[in-house]
């Protein structure tokens, strides 16, 4: 018997699937990892909890809120209670990532070519062609390896039957693997207990890797190829990331003003003069790369880079344009898409998706408001949306106002009862809501980030993982 | 296994060729520039107010604390907003006030920044530490700048910026840009101490009759406390103390880590490494400001000095250095037009 109360006893995970006991009862070494976290103390676990705070502030794994005279560091929670799947679960997701990647890149490589998949009427022309996210400066234009998507990430969520569903694509600048890599080296600080004897898949290599990407992508004739990243800056609330993969890939972090188009190149300014530049890895939106051609205002970005990119003398990770791609409009064809091109059934499915923007899909989450989440198809964060079963008679009456005077801008999904994961409230561990979000890294050829950032909603009861509205995160293992 | 055949060769790269992983952007060279002149200078200000605070508090001089405010040539914006410099007024102008530029939360803030800037390049260590030390001033308020309380909140803030400097020193990659970092450091430590010479020489010595006069020595001893000069004084000239002799320790001595003599060597050493290690040929204009300073240090004694006036040869140390500053970053961070006149040849 233990002498004080462990930290999973009275743990209740409800009607939903747990991360934890429900692989548990199928994988002798998550099994174990559940044993040993019975045995903690609920107070040790909450004085290395504070350290691993502690440290993350002290070490500036930090997003920075600036006002007039001061600079305020904060950090996104961690949950030292890992998650873990098993080696043939990621053996399917990883399946799974890799064929969505290759679907992503085949569609947008045809918008801008041929556009058969509009012809053949299998998505809507109007949706891609209509859609703020499309370059018409990118009709024709050919990509190393057709590459569009050089970093994708793909979230993930589990429902109470243990089956992952895809919630959305991020084809533009997914963000978060700084966290991935950063949660791990906390572990081993703080929990190496917890770890000691379980092969848990490493995530260390994923600058080299982003860096062999951005080199295999790079102009044909340049032997040893400079890469960059280019970041906005400082105010930038990703700036750690940003400074984080540079240093993982060994590369200098500029910014636009260290950037200049010369001669048809580009150059980055160095205590030497100026100096080649052969392949940008940005951290900066379409809009603001390059004000000759988008947004004339941005100071953020390089005059003429677009130019030189479109003679092939620079390459720039990810492409422009693949907005269209993932879209949430776009994302409702994604199982056909994967079809059309690859020829094959998708490995991962998708939640069922309504599009508000066709009159079937309107009508339907009229009539079923009260059951569905619907979301603006334009942001990101968890801004706009509304859960349909938590919402209140008035929320919802002012929502369908909303979504009527508007209704393309809208999709709407069953509200997915999101997996849980034991994560420390107070001195006890509870079930909260978590997803997923694999990184894959392509350069010729497609390589997936073993595990991936798990976001935690904390707030109890919550399902909006986002870290600006409450969320955390998780160490992720991928077991051996 | 390599590591014997390795080893020749690896010395023989030395000097270094620029290449692609020995490149700096212009940007990083600034930024290391300004981190280290930031903590130098928080350095010494917290050395200074520690030593009038003492000084103050001894009753050997009622103008100590205004000094600090000439030292940093700080007059106007000062009296603007205090009427009076006394023992609560300046601390609190000079460690707290963050509309005081010359502040040390200012200069602290500052030089979080550049670190902030530099994350990629510097280690963890090196950035933790200022993050951590930049946390605990930013809470300071004036319950921590008291009478009662500064000397230890000074030695604290010595201590901080030593710890930086060691772990500087133990952790950062020696390419170019170190020698960015300690060209910085040597042109702020020696302005500094030309302004504590200046200012404190002419507090000590109200009239210029009394240069070599009977005086109050502990003033001098105070003086080379600040600098953290006394004993290292005392070993070389153990039998006297005179205003010339601690003037010309503080400035021409060369083996005192704060002399101006040395600061200008250390700072000629690195726009030579620059020079000639790496090829940069951007350092010569620098080199030919600073051989000007050089010279006059190294040829006139002491006596020379203060027979033509101290404080105007102390003025002229000081713009030298700024013209060194200048010629540094005219060459190394100029405006784009200028830059781009000198390009690496693509291959």
């Amino acid at each position: 018997m233990l002498a004080h109360p462990g930290l999973l006893d009275g743990y209740d995970k409800g009607p939903f699937f747990c991360e934890l006991m429900d692989c548990a009862a199928h994988d002798p070494a998550v099994a174990l990892i559940a044993q040993r976290l019975a045995k903690i103390e609920p107070a040790e676990l909450a004085r290395r909890s504070a350290i691993a705070e502690a440290e993350l502030y002290n070490q500036g794994i930090t997003f920075t809120v600036y006002s007039d005279k001061d600079a305020i560091d904060r950090i996104l929670p961690f949950d030292l209670i890992p998650r873990v799947l098993a080696a043939r679960e990621w053996a399917v997701l990883e399946r799974g990532v890799k064929q969505r990647v290759a679907a992503l890149n085949a569609f947008i490589g045809d918008v801008y070519h041929g556009q058969k998949i509009l012809k053949d009427g299998v998505v809507p022309a109007a949706l891609v062609l209509g859609n703020s996210n499309y370059r018409p400066e990118m009709v024709g234009l050919d990509v190393p390896h057709g590459t569009y998507v050089h970093v994708c990430g793909v979230d993930l969520v589990r429902d109470e039957t243990g089956g992952f569903l895809v919630l959305e694509d991020n084809a533009r600048t997914p963000s978060g693997v700084s966290y991935v890599l950063e949660n791990r080296n906390m572990m081993r600080r703080i929990f190496p207990d917890l770890m000691d004897g379980i092969r848990v898949r490493p995530v260390g290599s994923y600058g080299v890797r982003l860096q062999r990407a951005l080199a295999e992508i790079a102009p044909a004739n340049v032997a040893d190829p400079q890469v960059v990243l280019l970041s906005p800056g400082i105010y930038n609330s990703a700036y750690f990331e940003h400074i984080f993969l540079a240093r993982e890939m060994g590369v200098p972090l500029v910014e636009g003003r260290d950037l200049v188009v010369e001669d048809g190149r580009v150059w980055m300014r160095t205590t030497a003069g100026l100096a080649p530049v052969h392949s940008i890895y940005r951290r900066l939106n379409d809009d603001f790369l390059d004000p000759d051609v988008f947004r004339p205002d941005s100071t953020l970005g390089v005059r003429g880079l677009l130019d030189v990119w479109r003679r092939g003398r620079v390459a720039i990770a990810n492409a422009v344009g693949t907005g269209i791609a993932d879209d949430k409009a776009i994302y409702a064809y994604m199982p056909r898409i994967i079809r059309y091109y690859l020829n094959e059934e998708p490995v991962l499915q998708n939640v069922l998706t309504h599009i508000c923007g066709e009159t079937e899909g309107l009508k339907y989450t009229l009539d079923n408001l009260e059951k569905l989440v619907v979301k603006p198809v334009g942001e990101s964060g968890g801004y706009g949306l509304i859960i349909g079963p938590h919402a209140s008679r008035s929320e919802l009456a002012e929502f369908r106002t909303q979504l009527l005077a508007d209704p393309a801008n809208y999709i709407s999904q069953p509200m997915i009862s999101l997996s849980v994961s034991p994560t420390l409230a107070g001195h006890r561990l509870a079930p909260r809501h978590v997803d997923l979000r694999h990184f894959a890294i392509t350069g010729r050829d497609t390589w997936v980030l073993p595990g991936g950032l798990t976001r935690v909603a904390l707030r109890e009861g919550s399902l909006v993982v986002n870290s600006s509205q409450g969320g955390g995160s998780k160490d992720t293992w991928v077991l051996e | 296994m390599n590591d014997e055949r390795e080893r020749p060769s690896a010395r023989g790269d030395w000097p270094m060729q620029p290449r692609g992983g020995a490149l700096l952007l212009s940007r990083y060279a600034q930024s290391l520039f300004w981190l280290a002149r930031y903590m130098e200078r928080v350095e010494n200000l917290a050395r200074v107010l520690d030593v009038t605070d003492t000084f103050v508090r001894h009753g050997a001089d009622q103008s100590g604390w205004e000094s600090v405010v000439r030292i940093n040539a700080d007059d106007a914006n000062f009296f603007e907003r205090h009427r009076e410099a006394n023992a609560e007024t300046v601390p609190q102008f000079y460690l707290l006030d963050r509309e005081n530029p010359n502040s040390i939360a200012s200069s602290l803030f500052a030089a979080r920044e550049n670190a902030r800037t530099l994350r990629p390049l510097i280690s963890t260590e090196m950035w933790a530490q200022i993050n951590v030390f930049y946390n605990k001033v930013r809470v300071l308020t004036e319950v921590d700048t008291q009478p009662s309380r500064l000397s230890g909140l000074c030695n604290f803030l010595r201590e901080s910026c030593q710890a930086h400097a060691g772990i500087t020193d133990g952790t950062f990659f020696r390419d170019q840009g170190w020698a960015f970092y300690r060209i910085g450091k040597f042109i702020e430590r020696g302005d500094q101490t030309s302004r504590l010479v200046d200012i404190k020489y002419h507090t000590l010595l109200p009239n210029v009759a009394d240069v070599g006069g009977p005086m109050d020595i502990s003033q001098w001893h105070a003086l080379l406390r600040a600098a953290s000069g006394y004993h290292a004084f005392r070993r070389v000239y153990s039998s006297e103390m005179t205003p010339a002799l601690v003037a010309g320790f503080l400035m021409l001595n060369h083996s005192f880590p704060r002399s101006i003599v040395l600061c200008v060597r250390q700072v000629e050493t690195y726009l030579q490494q620059l020079s000639s290690g790496y090829g940069l040929r951007g350092a010569h204009k620098a080199l030919e400001k600073l051989d000007e300073l050089r010279a006059a240090l190294a040829d006139q004694p002491i006596e020379l000095i203060l027979h033509r006036g101290l404080h105007e040869f102390l003025d002229w140390v000081q713009m030298q250095f700024m013209a060194v500053h200048e010629a540094v970053a005219g060459a190394f961070w100029a405006p784009p037009r200028e830059a781009a006149q000198s390009q690496i040849q693509s291959q």
